[in-house]
């Protein structure tokens, strides 16, 4: 331990800590803007190249970066002199000097960190007046905006894209004053390996990345009389977007939400959780005929689109072990646009479909061409979570003031299964649960339903998983991107050692999602979200996707039966090297 | 990048800076790999002349590294030009004592002359390209030139001009 002095007080903390988690540990706060503790698996960003944490080390000529140095025995720290403020006042000033200064209509208002310092800091003048960097916004993609102009070069971003994520789209490009974080040549981003699983954006403390909006179209929609719209909604949203309205954080307010949903103006609100049952059973047969056949293993889950971009990209020569079915958006897409237009007696142009996804992927995915047939959308807009918080607020529509309510049928019945969906390991065991069944004829009885070896949030799992007497398989379940790569290297190396994979882009799954309401940090709100995912399910009468009674009519009055021809002309994709 | 042309020998060339990366014998999971890359981006712009974008992806590839790494350092370093260069390489220092004796009218003469700006395109006949660089440890000379490594000190204007006639000359 490293014994050192504070503002007066002492304190000991292990050796190699810094200034920063020194002042954390005595309740002392110093500033911080480039700082990140975590971004995702344990990465660190510290450049310590903003400067806004400098604090004076007695016997130091130079101000310190709190962030980056490390505690010394007998050290003596000040962090608020005046020699310190001013300091970080000049660093802020010099920092707004070169930032676009549109607050009000940016699309982080509220929400951006520089923002945040600049009000406590009290600036009111910025005193420094010289050249700004002006560059065109890079809207290339169907998912992720670009504004470099805002850019403050905290290099968090290029940090989680390169070393939690290992997708490498982004870099320091340049030096100097017009030195940008930005890809390969400034290349619009649509045209690089991006797979738009938008931790980027989370992890960007202003402005300069963020979602594409639809909110305005999904406005228009709902007020089109000629147009119904239907709308639903990912597992992953009902325990993250309580928080925005005075919930306990984690907290599942599905009911309100469908109240919030239907003050919107949606016509019927449906959920996600039903196609994510529908996967459980086109998929949850492929598997099986996959370990019979014991061809094109181990198969890997294909839900999550941000992942899917990254096969396409990085792995092509692993593009026949994905599992063929769509995502759960698409599948409901599919479905609505089919089965439902048809219930309705409407043409599949009239029927609006929109989803609230924690992703900034789905917006990608909606957008393909493949998912449009005859030039019609499956799913028109999609929603974030964050997106959606504005939506509630823009109408006045507060959810701790809502009545509960229930989804609206067919499309919105769902099980347990599909609620775990929303958080790594979720989607395997909601397979193996159904599996269990295909293979053996009999429900899982008591706690043998929770398959608890492939939940918690550790990147990458490996278990064995009995699925019946006789079959037994070994898993692994990861999430983020870069741990996907380990486990798709193992799986170059020795494809017996897994039957079944699955992937998830974000770092913890989908409720860590690049659309969900920020963290700023705070990483335990993961934890609470999972846990709030597990709830929902327990509180489930139904824990079985084959045993959701709107699934089984669905089959008996359109599908025929899971891998129908019928079924993968609407529910199974082909994957294709980028 | 108007003037990114790779000539017919490319062929030769890329194989050449192959068989520089293979000498490392790098493999993706090599945790150096990313140590090795200014020297390897070195080697190919002494082969190619400059580092045009389909060389620093080529390197990228065979280093198992991301495109945008690469650029990233490219773009980082004045020593690397993404640009190519003239048969004769006109460098103009424009530190503190070269600048203080005149070098940025020198610069501008040799622009005039050429008919080309610092730091872009080489001249039409491909002879000549120029850049402003900082300091070459000469300030005693300064201002100073130097052309293809040879330095010249003491530079005027219409000495410059001279200096480049002379080049003109043998072609």
């Amino acid at each position: 331990m490293v014994n050192l002095t504070i503002n007066g007080k002492l304190v000991s903390v292990p050796e190699g800590s810094t200034i920063l988690e020194a002042a954390q540990k005595l309740n002392i706060n110093i500033p911080t803007l480039c700082y990140c503790a975590k971004l995702g698996n344990g990465v660190c960003n510290r450049p310590a190249s903003c400067r806004i944490c400098v604090v004076e080390v007695e016997r130091r000529r130079n101000l310190a970066p709190a962030c980056a140095t490390p505690v010394m025995e007998g050290m003596v720290v000040h962090t608020n002199t005046q020699r310190a403020l001013n300091a970080r006042r000049t660093v802020l000033e010099l920092l707004l000097s070169d930032h676009p200064k549109d607050c009000l209509v940016c699309p982080k208002n509220q929400d951006c960190e520089l923002q945040k310092l600049a009000s406590e800091f009290g600036i009111r003048e910025i005193e420094y007046k010289g050249e700004t960097n002006k560059f065109q916004i890079d809207d290339s993609s169907e998912a992720i905006v670009r504004d470099l102009s805002k850019c403050i070069m905290c290099r968090r971003c290029e940090n989680v894209c390169n070393n939690v994520q290992t997708v490498g789209a982004l870099t320091g490009f340049g030096r100097g004053f017009s030195a940008k974080v930005g890809t390969a040549w400034l290349t619009p981003l649509a045209n690089t390996s991006c797979t738009y699983c938008g931790q980027c954006v989370n992890a960007c403390p202003v402005g300069a990345i963020t979602g594409v909006s639809y909110v305005k179209k999904v406005w228009a929609a709902i007020n089109n009389p000629a147009k119904t719209v239907i709308v639903q909604t990912a597992p992953a949203v009902r325990v993250a977007i309580g928080q925005e309205f005075g919930f306990e954080s984690g907290v599942p307010v599905t009911k309100k939400l469908v109240a919030g949903l239907r003050a919107l103006g949606f016509d019927k609100v449906f959920d996600t959780n039903f196609s994510a049952d529908l996967t459980i059973i086109e998929e949850g047969y492929e598997i099986i005929e996959r370990i019979k056949s014991g061809k094109n293993l181990p198969i890997l889950t294909s839900c999550c689109p941000g992942w899917i971009n990254f096969i396409e990209h990085h792995f092509p020569d692993l593009l026949n072990i994905p599992s063929s079915c769509k995502s759960p958006q698409q599948m409901f897409g599919a479905i609505a646009k089919t089965y439902y237009a048809e219930k309705l007696g409407i043409k599949p142009e009239d029927l609006v479909v929109v989803s609230i996804m924690p992703c900034q992927a789905k917006k990608y995915e909606a957008s393909l061409p493949e998912y449009a047939p005859n030039g019609v959308r499956d799913v028109d807009y999609v929603v974030t979570t964050r997106e959606l918080v504005r939506m509630f607020k823009e109408a006045g529509v507060n959810l701790s003031n809502m009545e509960d309510e229930e989804f609206d049928s067919p499309l919105g019945y769902s099980t347990g299964a599909g609620d775990i969906f929303g958080v790594t390991g979720g989607v395997l065991e909601a397979a193996c649960r159904s599996i269990h069944w295909a293979l053996t004829g009999e429900e899982l009885e008591g706690d043998a339903i929770n398959f608890r070896a492939v939940r918690g949030l550790d990147g990458v799992k490996e278990a064995l998983v009995k699925l019946s007497p006789e079959v037994t398989i070994n898993v692994a379940v990861c999430s983020g991107l870069g741990n996907a790569r380990k486990v798709l290297e193992m799986v170059r190396k020795d494809p017996n050692r897994f039957q079944a994979i699955e992937i998830m882009a974000c770092p913890g799954g989908c409720i860590n999602g690049g659309g969900q309401p920020y963290l700023h940090g705070d990483y335990g709100l993961l934890e609470k979200r999972m846990k709030g995912l597990y709830q929902e399910d327990e509180g489930k009468p139904i824990r079985c996707s084959h045993n959701n009674p709107d699934i089984k009519k669905l089959y008996e009055e359109f599908l025929e039966k899971p891998g129908s021809e019928l079924a993968h002309k609407l529910l199974h994709t082909t994957y294709h090297q980028k | 990048m108007g003037c990114d042309k790779l000539s017919e020998a490319a062929a030769a060339k890329f194989a050449e800076l192959d068989a520089f990366i293979d000498g490392f014998g790098i493999n993706r999971d090599d945790p150096r790999r990313s140590g090795r890359l200014i020297q390897v981006l070195h080697r190919a712009q002494k082969i190619f002349g400059y580092l045009p974008d389909v060389v620093q992806k080529h390197v990228a590839g065979k280093m198992f590294l991301p495109t945008s790494k690469v650029a990233g350092v490219v773009s980082f370093y004045n020593y690397f030009s993404t640009e190519p260069k003239g048969k004769y390489c006109i460098d103009v220092c424009l530190g503190t004592a070269c600048y203080v004796k005149g070098s940025e009218k020198v610069l501008s003469e040799i622009e005039r002359v050429l008919g080309v700006k610092a730091d872009t395109c080489p001249t039409e006949d491909g002879l000549f390209s120029i850049s402003a660089l900082r300091c070459v440890g000469a300030c005693g000379l300064a201002p100073v030139m130097v052309v293809n490594g040879k330095v010249y000190g003491k530079v005027t204007p219409a000495k410059a001009v001279e200096i480049i006639n002379e080049y003109k000359q043998r072609g």
